[in-house]
Order: structure tokens, then sequence, then C-alpha cells
């Protein structure tokens, strides 16, 4: 009798382990081996996984305050809010999703945009978030990157791009295509006036930002296992029925075809960062 | 309408750096007086349908009938040459011009061999290098637009797809030649506005201008393909609406029914369209006509404040 109870309670108990990794993994849970951590602690090791290194997603203000100097940053813009130009409606109303978000995360938008210093080296920060609407690009995404261009040049520093997103913002429809060239003619503008830009991706930077301004970095930086592609694995996947690679779309494969110049790990990228913002400043 | 809103904004407004405004007023009122109403939902399926008819002109059948002497150049110089895009030199009303522009196929052996207007990174290389030339000898560039997309494969990732759409983008921004790039078929996301970034940026009447495909934003937000028409319907890719959110500058129109119906005259009136931007910006100085050019891109977009 009860070693026969002793077996239920092991396949109960093997079951409710196994749901976890199928479904939702919580997200101070490692996906590379396993381990899980206290938020802190994540804080602490700039959320790399102590064990085995993997690269947990990291918020944008946690990521302005890893990069910068302490008490350096000064946002701009922050009081850019998405309109509704199309008036868009899926399955729930765009404003709703944006109200939604704002709440979630505390950000008016996917990207934060400012003043700072990274080792007493000055800066413009723009800085992506995935937690907003999957880091997606509308309008106000693309206004505050062109902004922040701008300020880099009226101040004379290097932006500093850190991007994360999924794409475009379908809820804005062309007006999120649009953000592509007004990004990249923003560059144009900043490299005309002798301005630099450093683009780190991070995971995931696909779609519509990597098509534009994340690609157009005068160095172009990655995190380690950063997806990196314009169109996402699934859709690959589906569309041509090849077998993708183990490493499609990574950085460490984008590095091996030469469209990286380094990857850079989370713990050297505020000293990378410096030692670059030294090479491209004025003497 | 929002192009109404723009139209009174822009009698009392200096533009970005000075530049004239005159001629762009007098553009935007001939076009809203052509806009009678907005668009209705069935209105943009059947643009969504028309503007993938398999019947539609593509590029090279406006090549022929609006270009003389066309002088085909193949390959990007690097690795390939990408047949979903074509570039090339021809005389435009006594000019000579460098065209670019996508190909999908007629029959399925041609599609194949085009594959269906998606171009790999090779494609936007072969184009950069078109327009490379163009700067180099001071030929406008004439692009068409007709393509589902950039192609979503293993090798296009590996060779830089979103690179190479950025750097094509960049190139378009840098020219000093006048540029015109018409939307003619679908006009499709990235892939479209790689070689789109012009001067000005005109739509045939039944094309498409859109971020994503109607069929992947259904399998995105409603979880279902099948819901096309309502993700069309939502997100407006059609020329009225795109005219109306100030993301081209003129509709062309299309003989009744369609541009398949009467390629001739679809034509006649394409190459009246793009004759008549090329008026408007070839007169510029090069220096300002690019400083238009970027200032017009700098303020796409909708927002707020809080």
């Amino acid at each position: 009798m009860s070693s026969g109870q002793g077996r239920v309670d092991v396949e109960i108990e093997s079951k409710r382990a196994d749901e976890p990794t199928q479904g939702k993994v919580h997200p101070n849970t490692c996906p590379g081996c396993g381990s899980h951590y206290r938020d802190e602690e994540l804080v602490k090791s700039l959320r790399v996984c102590p064990q085995c290194g993997h690269h947990f997603p990291v918020r944008a203000r946690e990521r302005i305050a890893q990069l910068a100097d302490p008490g350096s940053f000064i946002e701009e813009d922050a009081d850019l809010r998405s309109a509704d130009p199309l008036g868009f409606f899926d399955v729930r109303p765009y404003t709703e999703r944006l109200a939604e978000a704002e709440v979630a995360t505390g950000l008016g938008d996917a990207i934060v945009c400012g003043a700072a210093t990274i080792e007493d080296e000055e800066c413009r920060l723009a800085v992506m978030d995935f937690a907003f609407m999957g880091g997606s690009m509308g309008s106000v995404v693309g206004e505050k990157f062109a902004r922040a261009c701008e300020s880099a040049v009226a101040a004379s520093t290097p932006l500093v791009s850190v991007s994360a997103s999924g794409g475009a913002r379908m809820q804005e429809g062309i007006l999120a295509l649009m953000q592509l060239p007004k990004t990249v003619c923003a560059i144009e503008e900043l490299h005309e006036a002798g301005g630099a830009l450093l683009s780190v991706l991070t995971h995931p930077t696909t779609g519509g930002v990597l098509a534009s301004y994340a690609s157009l970095g005068d160095v172009v930086l990655a995190e380690p296992g950063a997806l990196m592609s314009f169109a996402g694995p699934r859709v690959v996947a589906q569309t041509t029925r090849e077998k993708l690679p183990d490493d499609f779309g990574l950085a460490e494969s984008n590095f091996r075809f030469g469209h990286l110049d380094a990857i850079v790990t989370r713990p050297e990228l505020r000293p990378t960062l410096a030692r670059l913002l030294r090479l491209f400043g004025k003497p | 309408m929002r192009l109404r809103e723009r139209l009174s904004k822009l009698g009392g407004m200096k533009l970005l750096r000075g530049a004239k405004l005159s001629g762009e007023l007098g553009r935007l009122q001939d076009q809203l007086d052509r806009l009678r109403s907005e668009p209705s939902a069935e209105d943009i399926w059947q643009s969504v349908e028309l503007a993938r008819h398999q019947d539609r002109p593509y590029t090279l059948d406006y090549v022929e009938r609006i270009l003389d002497d066309f002088f085909e150049l193949h390959g990007d110089r690097g690795r390939a040459d990408d047949l979903a895009l074509v570039t090339g030199l021809g005389r435009l009303a006594g000019r000579t011009v460098v065209l670019i522009g996508h190909q999908k196929g007629r029959d399925l052996k041609e599609r194949t061999k085009r594959n269906f207007g998606m171009a790999y990174p090779e494609g936007y290389r072969k184009a950069m290098r078109a327009m490379a030339l163009a700067d180099r000898h001071g030929f406008p560039v004439v692009t068409l637009v007709d393509t589902p997309g950039a192609y979503p494969g293993v090798a296009a990732e590996q060779h830089g797809q979103g690179g190479a759409i950025a750097r094509s983008q960049a190139a378009m921004a840098r020219l000093s030649v006048p540029t015109i790039a018409c939307i003619i078929g679908e006009g499709g996301s990235g892939g479209a506005v790689a070689v789109a970034v012009a001067d000005r940026v005109l739509m045939q009447e039944h094309a498409i201008y859109s971020v994503i495909s109607p069929e992947g934003c259904a399998a995105i937000l409603w979880r279902d393909a099948a819901e096309a028409r309502k993700a069309a319907a939502a997100f407006k890719p059609d020329a009225a609406h795109c005219l109306e959110l100030g993301v081209i500058d003129a509709i062309v129109a299309e003989p009744e029914g369609g541009a398949h119906t009467d390629p001739d005259a679809a034509a006649k009136l394409l190459e009246h369209g793009i004759l008549g931007a090329l008026e408007e910006v070839e007169s510029l100085d090069p220096g300002e006509r690019r400083r238009q050019r970027r200032a017009k891109y700098r303020v796409m977009g909708i927002l707020t404040s809080a």
C-alpha cells in the first residue's frame, strides 16, 4: 500500500516539475542552466547568470544604471507619448495596450533617452525597453531617437544606442515603417555633423530596428546570445521550410558573417563603451 | 482628415531650415481635392487584391513603355546578381536616369527565378551600387517598388538582410541627385522602404504600402492569418490613407478597374506622374534638395505630449 502510494506521489511530482519548463519559466530562472536567483542577486550580477553566463534581459532604467556614472543621467523628452493615428483596434484598442504598458513598465514608451557620462566621458544614451510592447518602434521611439541624435550633435558628444526590439509597431501601420527612414536620416545628419553612433544590440533586436538605426553604428556591438535577425526564426522556418542552424540569427553567427565589430559580455560593456568614447572623443 | 490639418498647419509654418513651402502647398491642395471620401474596409481590401493581381504590370512592363534604350545593370560586384531587384540605365523624356525596381515573375518559372520579388541583401547591394553610379554621373534615380517584403531566409540573414536594408536607406538619404520612388504594387515593409527614401514618393491608386502584410498582422494580433481583411482595414495600407498620413507625396491614377486592365494607359499615367515629380525637384540646388528630403522624413509620425 505505502509503496504504491509513494509511486503515485513521485508521478505527480514529476508532472509538476515538468510544467514550468514547458509553459512559463520564472523570469529569474536561468533558461541556460536552470539556476534560480533572487532579484537582488541578479541586479548585483548585472543580470548575468553566475553559473553559466546567460544574459538575462535588462530593463531600460536598470541598463542606464549599469552603464552611466551614478547620478549622471539626465533624461530628455520623457513627456512624449504615442498617439493613435489609425484608431487601431485588433482584439483590443491600441490606446488600451498603451495605457497598460505604461502602467506595467512605468515608461512613456519603449525608449529612454538622455545625457550621461560613462567613466567621465560625456555621451547621449538611447536605451530601448523590451517590456514596453515588445520594444516595438512607433512614432515616439523614432522621434526620441531622432532627437537623441540632434541632442548629441548640439552637445558634440557621441550617441550610445542600446536596442532591444521586436520590430516596427504594427498598431501605427505605415507610420511605424516610416520611423526606419526617419531614424536613418537622423543618423545621416549626425554623421555629417561629425558625430558618432555606438550601437549595442541586445536580445532581441529584430525587424525594423535592426533594419534601421541599430545596424548603422560607427561601431556595432552585441551581447552574447542576442538574437539579431531581420525576420524572426519562426517566420523563416514557416516561410522557407528550411532547417535553421542552431545559432540562427544569434550574435555569434552574425559576428562570424561579419555583421558585428565585437561581442561584448555585460560586465565588459561599460569599460568597452568608455574606451570607444575616448577613441571617438575630441583630443 | 489629417491631410487637411496638415495643409492648414503648413500654411502658417516655416519649414525646417528655411526650405520653401509654396510648391508643397499647391501639391497638397491638388491631391486633397481629388480625395472625395475616406476609403472603406471594402475599398482597402480591393486595393490589396489589385496590388497583388497576377496580371498587374510589373517593373519591366513599365520600363519597356516608359524608358528608351534601357540597359540592365547586373550584379552587386560582391557575390551575386539578385533578379528580384532590377537595376539599369535608360532615357526618360530625354534624360538618362538610373532605374531600380522590384520584379515579380509572371509564371511559376520566372517567379522562382525572381524569388517572387523578394530580394536578398545582394539585391539591395546591387541597388546601392546603382545609386552610387547615379550620384557620380548626376543621373536622377527612379525606383519602382513592388515586393511582398525582403526575403526571410537563412542565407539572407547570414548575408546581412537587416543591415543591407538600413544601408540602402542611408544611401538614398545621402544622394545629391533627384530621387523619385513609386509604389506600383505591394510596398511590403523594410524590403520596400529600402529603395523608397526619395524626394517624392508616389503611389499608384491601387498599390498598398504597409509595415507588415495583412496575413502577417492577422497571424500576430488575431492569431489567425484568415483575419487578413480585418487587419488590412485596421492598418490601412491604401494610397489615400498613406497620403493622408503624409507618407507619400502624390497618388498616381490607374485606368478604371486597375492597372492590369490597360497597361499602356497605366504606363502613360505613371510616366506623367514621375515626370511631374521629377520636374518639381530637378530645379532645386542639390544640397537643398537633400536637406528637404531628410526634413520630410524627420517630421513623419504622429505623437502627443503627456
